[in-house]
């Protein structure tokens, strides 16, 4: 999966989870969570949803590396294969 | 919440209905609530016409061949004015379509093709809000923000003028739940992980089981009437402001998985506006955090006629006294506002010490 590729899905999964919102607007290093006013909840739903959708299970110890929009494209492009 | 407006109808005459079922969507100033139904038997007369504004308690249907004699739907939701016409289904070609009798009338009003419409309801079914969206109308979430807002003030403020309010707070090391948390989650997929919040969900039954005081209900009438049963509301943000509290039924009784399910669909169907009319009545006890946006402790107002509400702050890294040492440890901060009318500190205090004993001992949840 290319950067392109996964900026799109992820933009369209955080849509589902905080449809109130525009996720493509949003700082690409800004906090996901801060920025789409999302809580944990959402956040495990939305790293669920990129599991379903790619393959790619997210261990916890690297929820961190998919808090910003950046991080989540550049983590996603780098696992789906 | 003192009336609804009947919008959409689930089931219809002759339809086997049981117990549980999702009979009819009611717009409410808490969101459009979800009436279920109480007996087994088979869907009879509609009484109340679809657009149709009525009081709470108003008898919606008969319910036919359930065992109570003459069984009605009604809702905890004015004389009817105008009654809307049900319109009668959609071309043939919609037919495949999965959607509501008032998503079909508002489609055909607007030349909208159900087809072309993606469906948010139950099994992807269209709802009345799907054909507005394609409409290009003004969202309608079934969720009015404003008389959310008026609905909120006048509860609380009942609340503070009526309820004598004490407030406890109890410090509680969540290193043991967090490691048992991690280990548990670890060989999990995603979508089978659980949240710290489900341990303090259920950690809050299993004491309110032991402290009656806290789970029940007071009228100045008869006083206070512990609940038989233990029903959290559990206090749910909704973006863009608002708040509601659903009840998760029989909080003590769920295991952890299925606190987390229930979680997971409440928290999807408070966002919607989509609750059913049991969650928004049968609290018998709250819980909200605010542990997520950084807050340390929070001091809850008791959502009457309950007697207590429970906080939860979050957890921060903090230097604790470890017997003679000092280690830096998870901590997090229960608070406890409780009706003095019912219970005393030192209950309370019993109840948060309760709390922090159970999440010191995970597995057992």
């Amino acid at each position: 999966m290319n950067r392109e590729q996964a900026r799109a899905l992820i933009i369209a999964e955080l849509g589902n989870i905080a449809p109130e919102t525009d996720a493509g607007q949003i700082d690409a290093k800004a906090d996901l969570r801060e920025a789409l006013d999302i809580d944990s909840l959402d956040f495990l739903n939305f790293i669920a949803a990129l599991h379903k959708k790619t393959g790619v299970n997210v261990p916890e110890s690297d929820y961190r590396k998919l808090l910003t929009l950046d991080g989540a494209v550049t983590y996603l492009a780098e696992k789906a294969k | 919440m003192e009336a609804g407006t009947l919008v959409e109808w689930e089931k219809h005459p002759g339809d086997a209905v049981k117990r549980g079922d999702i009979v009819a969507v009611v717009e409410t100033d808490k969101g459009a609530i979800e009436v279920e139904i109480f007996v087994d038997g088979t869907m009879g007369k509609q009484l109340v016409a679809l657009g149709t504004k009525v009081p709470v308690g108003t008898p919606l249907a008969e319910i036919e061949g359930a065992e109570e004699e003459k069984p009605e739907i009604s809702v905890k939701v004015m004389k009817p004015a105008a009654a809307a016409v049900v319109a009668p289904p959609a071309p043939t070609a919609e037919e495949g379509v999965r959607a509501s009798p008032a998503a079909r009338k508002h489609a055909a009003e607007k030349g909208i093709a159900l087809a072309s419409v993606k469906g948010t309801g139950a099994g992807g079914s269209i709802v009345l809000h799907d054909v507005e969206q394609a409409a290009g109308a003004a969202p309608h979430r079934g969720l009015d923000l404003t008389k959310m807002r008026q609905a909120i003030a006048a509860a609380m403020a009942r609340s503070k003028r009526e309820i004598p309010h004490y407030y406890l707070a109890h410090d509680i090391d969540m290193n043991a739940a967090l490691a048992w948390l991690e280990q548990t989650n670890a060989p999990r997929l995603p979508d089978a992980r659980l949240l710290p919040a489900v341990m303090m969900l259920k950690a809050v039954a299993l004491a309110a089981r032991k402290y009656q005081a806290v789970n029940g209900f007071y009228d100045s009438a008869k006083g206070f009437t512990p609940a038989k049963d233990i029903h959290i509301g559990a206090a749910v943000a909704i973006r863009g402001g608002g708040l509601v509290s659903p009840a998760i039924h029989d909080c003590d009784r769920l295991s952890l998985d299925q606190l987390m399910d229930k979680l997971r669909d409440l928290v999807a169907r408070a966002r919607e506006g989509r609750l059913r009319s049991s969650e928004l009545s049968d609290g018998t006890i709250t819980v909200s955090s605010l542990g997520e946006r950084g807050v340390e402790s929070l001091y809850g107002i008791i959502y009457p006629p309950q007697v207590a509400i429970v906080g939860f702050g979050a957890i921060m890294r903090k230097p604790a006294a470890i017997e003679k040492n000092i280690a830096i440890r998870p901590m997090m901060t229960a608070t406890l506002a409780g009706d003095h009318r019912v219970s005393d500190g030192h209950l309370g205090a019993r109840f948060l010490r309760e709390i922090d004993t159970l999440l010191q001992e995970p597995a057992k949840l």
